[in-house]
């Protein structure tokens, strides 16, 4: 890339704007602010190609804290304003922050259109499974019984996937990492960026005030790696503190199995990016029987949505080009004298 | 049939001006034929205005009263403003079409019936008792029954066509008989036939000889003895078209973004009757024209506001029920200070209500529907042509003070018609956008003295990185701030940038008398109705003017004093009173209004009547005093 700006080497510090940062001490968005500011530098994008743009929420308020073009916007329909820059300035890299209120609840059409019709924008949603900015009630993607300030005996809501819902929604690219893991989140996010197409990427993110711990099992350090199976293209699905355990597909149904005893790697299912069906079936691993797979779900091209609409503009000027004194003067005309 | 040379010269009579309307059943094509018709008649040089009145229902059951379609013109050899009050002629293609129109007809009215359609069975669906063709309850009228459905079937016998193809040939003998009967040209109708049909030459050839059976069993046939003439009107000279409110909307829009030299990208929702801009503009895309079909209303206007924020002309179009769902965004342009045109085509409320029939009660809703305080500026168009300006003036007005404005039309100026003096594109208003690109002493909150509106920055500009959100902002430098004088200060200004709007809208044209007894003030589509109506009333004598609004808010600066020079003011509007509501509140006049809430336009007749009292009331009270 020789586009001009990017001639000067970006650091992290370019894109740490002048703003206070006001989330709880505490709060798991700093870390995924931290690494996101990392990454940023690093993508050969000049600083003022990038655009953030927000909904409603904690994690709605990232924007004010990259210096870059940003855009703070209404709850939910952050993915339909990215929609309508990506559609017309093709040429920008543009971010969606969102949360699970934010972008499973109020704006859940949004969020399934956009990734639905492919446009080529990046999508973190935090997900901490709680409504933070609103001081603690149940979310889209509380577990059933959760209790809150609007749920005091208990959720009855059945949650969402935030995933599943994705791939439901024919995402191209579909990924999980986890806030405090730094360098695979920086690699997803690396990843996200360099997909073409929508990408949507799903951070399990700790609220410290409201929802303490959601995630411990795969943060932990004496949990995690038998909670969480970590997915590599190509790899077997291999996870476990002595990566001795494994995820088998048998009768349609997967199960954990030891290796070892007559089990081999070989009898494993394998992670290929390129197959959304196998990637539902992992969507669907989790807590209590299964870890909590994290890493690339499924990578898949398909036309872009801005990239197909300006195809149709750039071909429709070419069939006709553009004459306005034609176009008033159409159909039939009389000439009064 | 007779031969052409054998017939008796028949009488031609000269008329001012026809009322014609074609109704049928939602299937009979009667949309088609009254805009072949309409054409033919600009064609012949006269002034016109049209009105479609289709039902909500793609298909009603056929032959039933809910499926009635009609299609109404009024053509003239003088100037028109309306489509007409009572009709001169009704075309009734079946019992239902003669039922739910005939109350419009004039006594003594030309009828013109399908005698066939009037079976028993469509009798029956349309709730007749016995036939009307049968009994004395149309002795008012000049009836005219064909058989149009036998002689349709004559004219295209030697072609092979279905029986139901025949059959939908119909309308255009209609056309042809009405074509003749008021000596329009039926080429233009001929020439339409060939275009739209051109992959089907069967299909050219059927209607144009059901066109052509139509005109000559007119001229031939012993129904008709008499044949009208309509002059050429005066009109000011130059090329015209017809087009409907939406076209012209639609050709607003591109122009204005051409002028502006960016993108204009529609983010919009399907709704009637708002859809045709969708359409129109979806096939415009080599004019740089970006469409997008939303998921929802919401998204529609969302996405505007993202291309604007981009550097698109950014615009949505809807109707009542979608602006309810776009108040949110709305909200949020003006807080971020971005342009944006919102056109609601307004349609019969509350609710879904009466999704194809017009009404004009969303203006308190621009006015203020969204929460905290939300001024934004508001423009209605009168004339279907005059959306033409109004669309270009919106976009002028949204870059100029990064605003979004509201525009408003409704299903009345949508669908109807009138013919449109074709503008140069090259002789509209400049419509200058400066892009901020200079980092040094950048702010984005920095205002323009004049107009208080900050700079449009393109993102992708180097150095002029910077956020913008929903949240109250720093007065320069657009950071979040919750200061209590903060607030009031941007309250404030943002409210005194679109007052200062004020700047921008010439003065008000007074038709009639600089002062006087009665002053007709509306706004949007009752200005044909109104104009018709003072015109009238100023030639039998009254002291009555007339002003029409198309700047809502602000309100035009002359506007108050006009307003007092007269004895009263009535305030046409259809709605329960939005505007009177304003005027009164704004300037302390005892405005009154004068209301219609059918779905329909109104009549001249009526206006006039309510005027009329009104002048004789206040006469009684200077006799009483």
């Amino acid at each position: 890339m020789s586009a001009p700006g990017a001639e000067t080497k970006l650091t992290k510090k370019d894109f740490v704007s002048d703003q206070d940062v006001r989330w709880c001490p505490g709060c798991g968005d700093y870390a995924v602010l931290s690494q996101v500011q990392k990454v940023l530098p690093e993508l050969g994008v000049p600083r003022e190609k990038f655009v953030f743009i927000s909904g409603i929420g904690c994690s709605s308020r990232f924007p004010y804290y990259v210096n870059t073009y940003g855009f703070h916007s209404i709850h939910g329909r952050a993915p339909a304003i990215a929609t309508g820059l990506k559609a017309t300035r093709p040429e920008l890299s543009v971010w969606v922050v969102t949360g699970d209120g934010d972008a499973l609840s109020i704006g859940g059409n949004h969020l399934i259109h956009v990734l639905r019709r492919n446009v080529d924008i990046n999508i973190l949603l935090f997900n901490n499974k709680i409504y933070g900015l609103t001081k603690g009630q149940y979310s889209p993607t509380s577990e059933v019984g959760k209790v809150t300030k609007s749920t005091p005996i208990g959720s009855v809501d059945h949650p969402f996937d935030p995933i599943a819902l994705a791939l439901g929604a024919e995402a191209s690219f579909v990924a999980r990492s986890v806030d405090v893991e730094a360098k695979h989140l920086q690699e997803v996010v690396r990843r996200a960026h360099e997909h073409k197409g929508g990408a949507f990427v799903e951070i399990l993110q700790n609220c410290n005030v409201f929802n303490d711990g959601a995630f411990a099992d795969v943060t932990e350090k004496a949990s995690k790696a038998d909670a969480t199976l970590v997915l590599e293209h190509g790899k077997p699905l291999v996870f476990g503190k002595n990566r001795d355990r494994g995820i088998r597909l048998r009768d349609f149904q997967p199960e954990v199995v030891e290796l070892g005893n007559g089990v081999t790697e070989a009898d494993l299912l394998v992670h290929d990016e390129r197959n959304p069906a196998l990637a539902y079936l992992i969507a669907r691993l989790g807590p209590p029987r299964f870890p909590t797979p994290i890493g690339v779900f499924t990578a898949v091209e398909r036309p872009r949505y801005e990239e197909a609409l300006g195809a149709q503009v750039e071909a429709a000027r070419k069939k006709s080009p553009p004459d306005l004194r034609a176009l008033l003067d159409h159909g039939d005309t009389w000439i009064v004298r | 049939m007779p031969d052409g040379a054998a017939t008796p010269q028949k009488r031609v009579e000269l008329r001012d001006a026809v009322v014609i309307r074609f109704a049928g059943d939602s299937g009979d094509g009667m949309q088609v034929t009254g805009m072949q018709f309409t054409t033919e008649s600009a064609l012949a040089g006269n002034d016109l205005a049209t009105l479609p009145d289709f039902p909500a229902e793609i298909r009603a059951p056929a032959g039933t009263l809910a499926g009635v379609s009609a299609f109404q013109l009024n053509f003239s050899s003088n100037e028109v403003f309306t489509p007409g009050d009572d009709l001169d002629v009704l075309v009734a293609m079946n019992p239902a079409a003669l039922k739910v129109n005939l109350g419009d007809l004039k006594p003594g009215g030309i009828l013109i019936i399908d005698r066939e359609g009037f079976n028993e069975q469509n009798l029956k669906k349309a709730e007749y008792e016995r036939s009307p063709l049968e009994d004395a309850s149309l002795t008012r009228y000049q009836v005219f029954q064909a058989d149009v459905t036998k002689l349709t079937t004559a004219a295209l016998q030697d072609l092979g066509l279905s029986a139901r193809t025949v059959f939908r040939c119909r309308n255009f003998f209609c056309l042809g008989m009405t074509s003749w009967l008021y000596h329009r040209p039926i080429e233009p109708a001929e020439a339409w036939l060939r275009d739209k049909f051109k992959k089907t030459p069967e299909l050219v050839e059927a209607n144009v000889r059901a066109l052509r059976a139509g005109y000559n069993f007119a001229e031939n046939a012993e129904l008709f003895a008499v044949s009208y003439e309509i002059r050429p009107a005066k009109i000011a000279p130059g090329k015209y078209r017809n087009i409907t409110g939406n076209t012209a909307t639609a050709l607003g829009f591109v122009c204005a973004a051409n002028k502006v030299g960016r993108p204009l990208f529609l983010g919009s929702y399907p709704i009637t009757p708002a859809s045709d801009v969708l359409h129109e503009l979806s096939a415009l895309k080599q004019f740089d024209v970006y469409t997008v079909q939303a998921e929802d209303e919401i998204s529609g206007v969302g996405a505007a506001l993202g291309a604007a924020f981009g550097g698109a002309v950014a615009i949505t179009t809807t109707s009542g029920p979608g602006m309810n769902l776009k108040a949110e965004t709305i909200g949020l342009a003006l807080a971020v200070e971005l342009p944006l045109v919102v056109t609601d085509i307004q349609r019969a409320g509350p609710s879904t209500g009466m999704p194809t029939k017009t009404e004009q009660a969303d203006l308190l809703m621009a006015m203020y529907g969204r929460h905290g305080e939300s001024p934004v500026p508001i423009l209605a168009a009168a004339t279907p042509a005059d959306c033409f300006m109004m669309a270009y003036e919106a976009v002028r007005i949204a870059v100029k003070y990064m605003t979004p404005v509201i525009l408003l039309t409704d299903g009345y100026l949508a669908n109807g018609a009138e013919p449109w003096l074709i503008p140069d594109p090259d002789r509209l208003p400049e419509i200058a956008v400066d892009f901020r690109t200079d980092p040094h002493g950048f702010f984005p909150y920095l205002r323009d003295q004049e107009t208080l509106s900050r700079p449009w920055v393109l993102p992708g500009t180097p150095g002029l990185e910077h956020r913008i959100g929903g949240l109250e902002k720093e007065y320069l430098t657009g950071n979040v701030s919750y200061a209590p004088t903060n607030h009031e200060q941007m309250i404030r200004v943002r409210a005194r940038k679109i007052a200062g709007i004020v700047r921008e809208i010439p003065p008000l044209e007074v038709v009639g008398p600089a002062d006087g007894d009665l002053l007709v003030v509306g706004w949007g589509s009752t200005y044909g109705a109104i104009t018709q109506a003072v015109r009238e009333l100023q030639a039998a004598g009254h002291r009555v003017a007339q002003v029409h609004l198309r700047h809502l808010n602000p309100l035009p600066a002359d506007l108050g004093d006009i307003l007092r020079r007269y004895r009263r003011v009535l305030v046409p509007e259809m709605n329960l009173g939005q505007l009177v509501r304003l005027l009164r509140a704004e300037y302390l006049v005892d405005a009154i209004g004068f209301n219609k809430i059918q779905g329909r336009p109104f009549k001249v007749a009526e206006i006039v009547t309510r005027c009329v009292k009104l002048l004789n009331g206040k006469a009684t009270e200077e006799r009483a005093r």
